[in-house]
Formats: C-alpha cells, structure tokens, sequence
C-alpha cells in the first residue's frame, strides 16, 4: 500500500484505493522506462532476498533435527513436491523447481505486499499475464514435443458419446485458450480486490476527527473490518499461490498425458 | 519499446491517476523486465543452491529414521529370541528336576525295599531259632517231668507203705505220658 502522493489537503474524506498499485520510479526519473528502477524493482528485489533468507539461509544447517527456519523450508519443498508428484505423476517431478520457483515468487510476494505500504506486485495483471502466457506455452510446446499431433486428443474426449465430441471439442478449444486469462487474472484480481477494500475502509477510519457523531460508530467498525479483511487476506495470499501452483501442474498432467 | 508507447504512457498515467495502474501499459515493460529478472534469480538460486539442499536434507532424514526404524525392528527381534531361549531353558530346567525326583524316589524305593527283604529275613531267621530254642526247652522238659514224675510217683508209693518196683513205676509213667 504506496504512500499517498496527493499533496491536496481536503477536508473530507480521501478515496484513492487504487493509488497503492501505482509503479513510480525511485530515485526520480519523470519517465518509467523499461528498464528504470522502480517501486517494481523494490518489492521483487524484496521477494529474492525473503527466498534466500528462508530457502537458502533458513535451510543452511541441514540438521537432522531442523530448527525452526529449516522446518518452514522443508515444508515448503514437501508441499510442492508432493502436489507436483500426485497431479502430473512420476515423470512430472523433473518440473519441480520451475513450479517451485513460481510457487515462491508468487506466495512471498503475497505476503510481503500485505505489510503496510508495501507495494504487491502480483497485484498487477502485466506481472501475472506473463506467468501464465509463460506457463501456456511452455505447457503447449511441450505437449506437442512429448506427444506430437496425438497431444491434440486432449480436445478428443473419447469417453463421451460419440456425437457429443465435436461439440465438446469445441468447447475444450475454447476452454484450453482463455486458461492463461484466468489464471492470470484470477491472482491478479484477487490481490488487487482484498488490497483495495483494506484501503477504502482505511479511508473511512477517521471519520471520527471529522464528524464525532457518525465517527463514533463508523471509526471502530471499519477498524474491526480492516482487521478482518486483512486476516481474509492473509488466507487469500496463500491459497493463491497454492492454485495457482496447482493449475500449472494441472496443466502441465495435460501436457504429459493427453489422453484421458 | 519504451518510446513506442512513450506518448500513450504520457497519457495513460493521466488516466491512471484517477483508474486502474494496473491498466497502464506504459509501466509494463518496465515490471515484465524486472519479473523476469527476478524469477530467473530465484529458479538459479532453488534449483542451484536450495532446493538440492533441502532433498538431501529430507532424504538423509528419511535415511536415518529407516535405518533406526530397521535397527529397533532387529532389536525386537532379538528380544523375542532371548525370551524364547529363557522359556526353553525353564522349561528344560522343569523336566530335569521332574526326571531327577522320579530318579530319585525309585532309587529310594528300590532301597527300601532291599532293606525291607533283609529285615523279613533277619526275622524269620530269628524266629525260627527262637522255634528251635522253644522245642529244646519243651523236649527238656519233657524228660524233666518224666523224671520228676517217676520220683514223685516212687515216693507217693512208698508214702503209702508200698515198695515201688522201679521198672513198674517207669512203665506206668510213660503210660500215662503217651495218653
């Protein structure tokens, strides 16, 4: 959530929900070039050096007995592993660490946007797009290396009736090109929607300095829904992460076994 | 790239300030650049550095757990043995002691009963040597009273003035013994 840069000292209430998801440049330039430092830059550096600190550092001992850092670590890899050798099989384990460093990107980069006036920069459909179009067609290119044309039965759904499977086919076309939409655009939306609605009863909070009466009432009850939206998010932040780690690996199972 | 949408960035923070940052294309090329930057960072970092060291770590632990999981199985297993040893050795123990007192009481048996035959015999031995003794003493007196009745009979007669025929008196006596 980004400081806010409107200098105009209003005397009502101030909306700007939308402002924390603005990427400004750091050390002054007008312009955002490609490749300016920005508050990007910032939260991304952030989520490296909090993957290092956990993964790498965390992990250092290799006790068999893991401290409590060790644990986390461990757990993290258990969790991926496991997901990514029960949903794509076997011969699927050797994603693991693309899958895993999504997983980590996506999650620390969660979490770190819910500290106050972070900035989240899985909130921003340019940096989930690219994630999922990354995952479209690493998905697409290698089901056709895998399998050839016979990666095309995916759309082929030989256990229904037989008239059926044009039009399912149809429909499986579809369905196969608006994945990466979705699945960018549900880590995206939900990011920036939780992010969003913390700010607009943020900006309710001080009501009470303008109006006592109505303040009384509104100031706390928005102080109770900011903390409950943020324990919501909390959730949110995780629980994206984790679908979006397992879709890949749905689709990826797709990739490697196309037929049903 | 950047001076392509140069003017429509212009315009598109204008916007921005009041809609959606995230619809602003002009700050896209700048966060996919820093994105894929940081996900080429972290997959060298996992795939170099943490994520062998973490597998190890897990598989060394699920080593160690196996083997002392296997180790406390042989242990068990040796226990159960010892235990069987200790009962068959018990067991062994019972049978011998069993064998031993059955040993023992016919041993005994066979004692007594050496001992029993020889004091029957003592006995009879000496009770027909008390027999043989008790006849001599019988036949002795026999004669004793023969003789004793032969005196008597003598000098009962001669008490009665008769003169007693020695050879008279004799006969009479045996008589009457016979009878």
């Amino acid at each position: 959530m980004a400081t806010e840069t409107h200098g105009e000292a209003e005397a009502g209430l101030v909306f700007h929900p939308m402002d924390q998801f603005q990427v400004t440049s750091l050390f002054g330039a007008d312009k955002v070039e490609w490749f300016t430092i920005t508050n990007v830059t910032l939260w991304m550096g952030l989520t490296v050096l909090a993957i290092v600190f956990l993964m790498v550092f965390g992990a250092r001992g290799r006790a068999l007995i893991p401290t409590r850092s060790q644990s986390i670590a461990e757990l993290a890899y258990g969790f991926i592993y496991k997901m990514v050798e029960d949903v794509t099989g076997k011969d699927g384990v050797v994603f693991f660490p693309y899958i895993m460093t999504l997983f980590m990107f996506i999650v620390v980069a969660n979490f770190l946007g819910l500290l106050p006036m972070a900035f989240t920069t899985t909130s921003h459909i340019a940096v989930t797009a690219v994630m999922a179009m990354a995952v479209f067609l690493a998905v697409t290119i290698l089901g056709f290396v895998k399998n050839g044309f016979g990666f095309l039965s995916v759309f082929w759904i030989s256990s229904a009736p037989l008239i059926l499977r044009p039009i399912l086919a149809l429909i499986e076309v579809i369905s196969y090109f608006v994945r990466p939409v979705s699945h960018s655009i549900r880590l995206a939306g939900n990011m920036m929607a939780g992010h969003a609605v913390i700010k607009v009863f943020a900006a309710f909070a001080p009501l009470v300095l303008i109006s006592t009466g109505i303040g009384l009432v509104v100031t706390p009850l928005s102080i109770l829904a900011i903390t409950a939206i943020y324990a919501l998010e909390v959730l949110v932040a995780f629980i994206q992460a984790y679908v979006f780690a397992i879709l890949t690996c749905v689709y990826l199972r797709d990739a490697l076994h196309p037929h049903h | 790239m950047a001076n392509q949408t140069e003017d429509v960035g212009q315009a598109a923070v204008e916007t921005a300030k009041v809609g959606m940052p995230q619809l602003d294309f002009s700050t896209f090329s700048n966060q996919i650049f820093w994105l894929v930057v940081t996900l080429f960072v972290i997959y060298f970092i996992l795939s170099r550095i943490a994520l062998p060291r973490i597998g190890e770590a897990l598989a060394d632990r699920a080593g160690t757990i196996s083997n002392d999981l296997a180790e406390a199985e042989e242990l068990k297993q040796r226990a159960l043995e010892a235990e069987k040893a200790y009962e068959k050795a018990l067991a062994d123990a019972r049978a011998e002691a069993q064998s031993i007192n059955v040993a023992m009481r016919a041993e005994i048996q066979a004692q007594l009963d050496v001992e029993l035959a020889k004091a029957d015999a003592q006995i009879s031995a000496r009770t027909a040597e008390a027999a043989v003794a008790l006849a001599k003493i019988r036949s002795t007196a026999m004669v004793s009273v023969k003789d004793v009745a032969k005196a008597t009979a003598k000098e009962i007669v001669a008490v009665m003035g008769g003169k007693a025929d020695a050879k008279t008196v004799t006969s009479a006596v045996n008589l009457r013994m016979k009878g």
